[in-house]
């Protein structure tokens, strides 16, 4: 499945939700069911900067495409996480890279991406294609 | 001056209360972080700009004279505020942070010195921290830290040991933004008095709640900022005594802090004009005015019941709410309440709490000590102004329980 596909389906799922409250529950579920972190991989150097609540992400490259794993200590956020993994985790660098993630504003999920100092969203996602950048710079070499 | 005030005509004085967010009506509990201006201010700054934009001290022209003399009444309205000995003693800054910087570089860089020791506090928030640090990193000085107790209170004994002949200076919150704890800092000067040490205080939370006499504390600096005094943004004040503020040299050079420039020396203005350097912001300390003369006509001791009350009733119904812990319970606090959901992390609750209409802060609130000291991960912080009302804090206990039964 291509990037803008998972991200259609996400779109799709949370359109079945009239109400904002709704659309929150289902990111509370979807962050309690996060597939958790290797706990050697909730280190300091993974732990993203500029996020109100901690967030730790870890990338592994394998056969050309990264994969990520990620925790959060805030509930919501790790819903947020989990669906960015879901559309960005598993890809190559170039898929990650070349990523709108129009999905976003298209759940409603615009006021997390304000460009405060308090905000993770940006970070993570910055943080995500950094690691696209450099794993495709090291296939290069 | 009347103690009960009609509440809704206050309220009418802040246009930006009336609104809705999220279709909802707008509860703003986010004072300590910005205060919302009244009309008065708003309508000032307006009528400055479109009726008498003008450089001040530079031109004879009409325009000119009129700005210049609204900029000086309101140094005469700030002294008279905070009840400074001269006029000449307020210097308009930026903000508070500005007010500590031009502290830390110009009397610092000048009277403190390798293994000097300056102390601040252990609640105090990044302005009073990082200017000091940054001081010491020059000169060679050490930073040494007052101690806080469980309750958010100061440790007076730690803080007398503290004190000794090394100590070069003392720099701390007159109220804390993070636990509303009101610091009795008339003991701390005194104390620090007694080694004949200068202390600053940071009153950046204190001019929107308390009096403010700086002849009764006997501090030698005070700093407060104009928009958390429900004036413009961008605005400041730093008190200095007179002979500290004479013996020290220019922060900033330019403007008009010079009496005469050669390409061999220049020499420099008198008080207060020597802190300030370039053009100043003449619209916001025009509007500043304004918002110390509502403030004044509203009353403090009015707006101190006010708050008093309503952080009671806040307290109160956060305790009945159950699983609530209040960070900070000095016996002398504002009305600053920082408080935890039990185990729901303050990210996720304000997220919710938000789509209530309710703002309130969430985070560490600027203050990473402080976050450090009692272990938290950050805490929601309501922080109440006279213009709130007992049926918005009802509001955000509702979005409490919501968030218990989204997360629990």
């Amino acid at each position: 499945m291509k990037i803008e596909e998972t991200e259609k389906e996400i779109i799709s799922e949370f359109e079945m939700f009239d109400d904002w409250l709704d659309r929150y529950n289902y990111l509370i579920e979807m962050g309690k069911s996060l597939h958790v972190i290797d706990a050697k991989n909730k280190s300091e150097t993974n732990l993203i900067h500029g996020c109100q609540s901690r967030v730790w992400l870890h990338a592994e490259f394998v056969d050309g495409h990264i994969h990520f794993t990620a925790d959060s200590d805030a509930v919501i956020t790790r819903g947020i996480i989990s669906l960015l993994i879901r559309v960005l985790s598993d890809r190559t660098p170039d898929e990650i890279i070349h990523a709108k993630l129009e999905f976003i504003d298209a759940i409603g999920l615009t006021q997390h991406l304000s460009p405060s100092r308090s905000n993770g969203l940006t970070s993570m996602i910055k943080q995500i294609k950094l690691y696209a950048l450099a794993f495709k710079a090291k296939e290069q070499v | 001056m009347p103690l009960v005030q009609d509440i809704e005509k206050i309220r009418s004085d802040f246009p930006i209360l009336s609104q809705q967010v999220y279709g909802k009506p707008l509860v703003y509990f986010d004072n300590a972080a910005t205060t919302q201006k009244p009309t008065v201010v708003i309508d000032a700054i307006s009528e400055y700009y479109r009726e008498y934009n003008s450089n001040v001290h530079r031109g004879v022209h009409f325009l000119s004279n009129k700005a210049s003399k609204a900029f000086e009444d309101v140094r005469v309205q700030v002294q008279q505020f905070i009840n400074a000995k001269h006029v000449h003693e307020i210097i308009f800054t930026r903000g508070t942070t500005e007010a500590i910087n031009l502290v830390a570089s110009s009397y610092g860089r000048r009277f403190i010195g390798k293994d000097d020791e300056i102390i601040i506090s252990e609640i105090e928030h990044h302005s009073n921290i990082v200017p000091w640090q940054m001081l010491c990193e020059q000169v060679g000085a050490k930073l040494r830290i007052i101690p806080a107790l469980d309750d958010g209170t100061l440790d007076f004994e730690a803080y007398l040991k503290l004190l000794n002949q090394r100590t070069k200076f003392v720099s701390i919150t007159h109220i804390s933004n993070t636990l509303g704890t009101i610091v009795p800092v008339k003991d701390f000067i005194d104390a620090a008095h007694r080694w004949n040490i200068p202390v600053m205080l940071d009153g950046a939370q204190a001019s929107a709640h308390t009096e403010i006499d700086v002849e009764v504390l006997g501090c030698d600096f005070y700093s407060f900022s104009g928009h958390k005094t429900f004036g413009p943004m961008g605005i400041g004040i730093l008190y200095g005594r007179e002979e500290l503020l004479n013996a020290m040299p220019p922060y900033q050079g330019g403007g008009e802090m010079i009496q005469d420039v050669s390409f061999t020396k220049t020499t420099y203005n008198n008080l207060p004009f020597k802190f300030e350097a370039g053009t100043p912001n003449v619209g916001d300390v025009i509007g500043l005015g304004k918002a110390i003369a509502y403030i004044q006509q509203l009353g403090l001791p009015y707006i101190a019941e006010r708050e008093k009350n309503l952080l009671d009733y806040l307290t109160k119904r956060l305790l009945e709410t159950g699983n609530i812990t209040i960070i900070g319970n000095a016996p002398e606090k504002t009305s600053v309440v920082s408080f935890l959901i039990d185990k729901i992390h303050p990210y996720d609750a304000g997220t919710i709490i938000d789509r209530f209409g309710v703002a309130v802060r969430t985070g560490n609130h600027c203050t990473q000590p402080v976050m450090d000291r009692y272990k938290l991960p950050g805490t929601i912080r309501a922080s109440l102004a006279f213009y709130n009302t007992e049926e918005e804090i009802d509001i955000l206990i509702a979005a409490i329980e919501k968030v218990k039964e989204m997360f629990y």
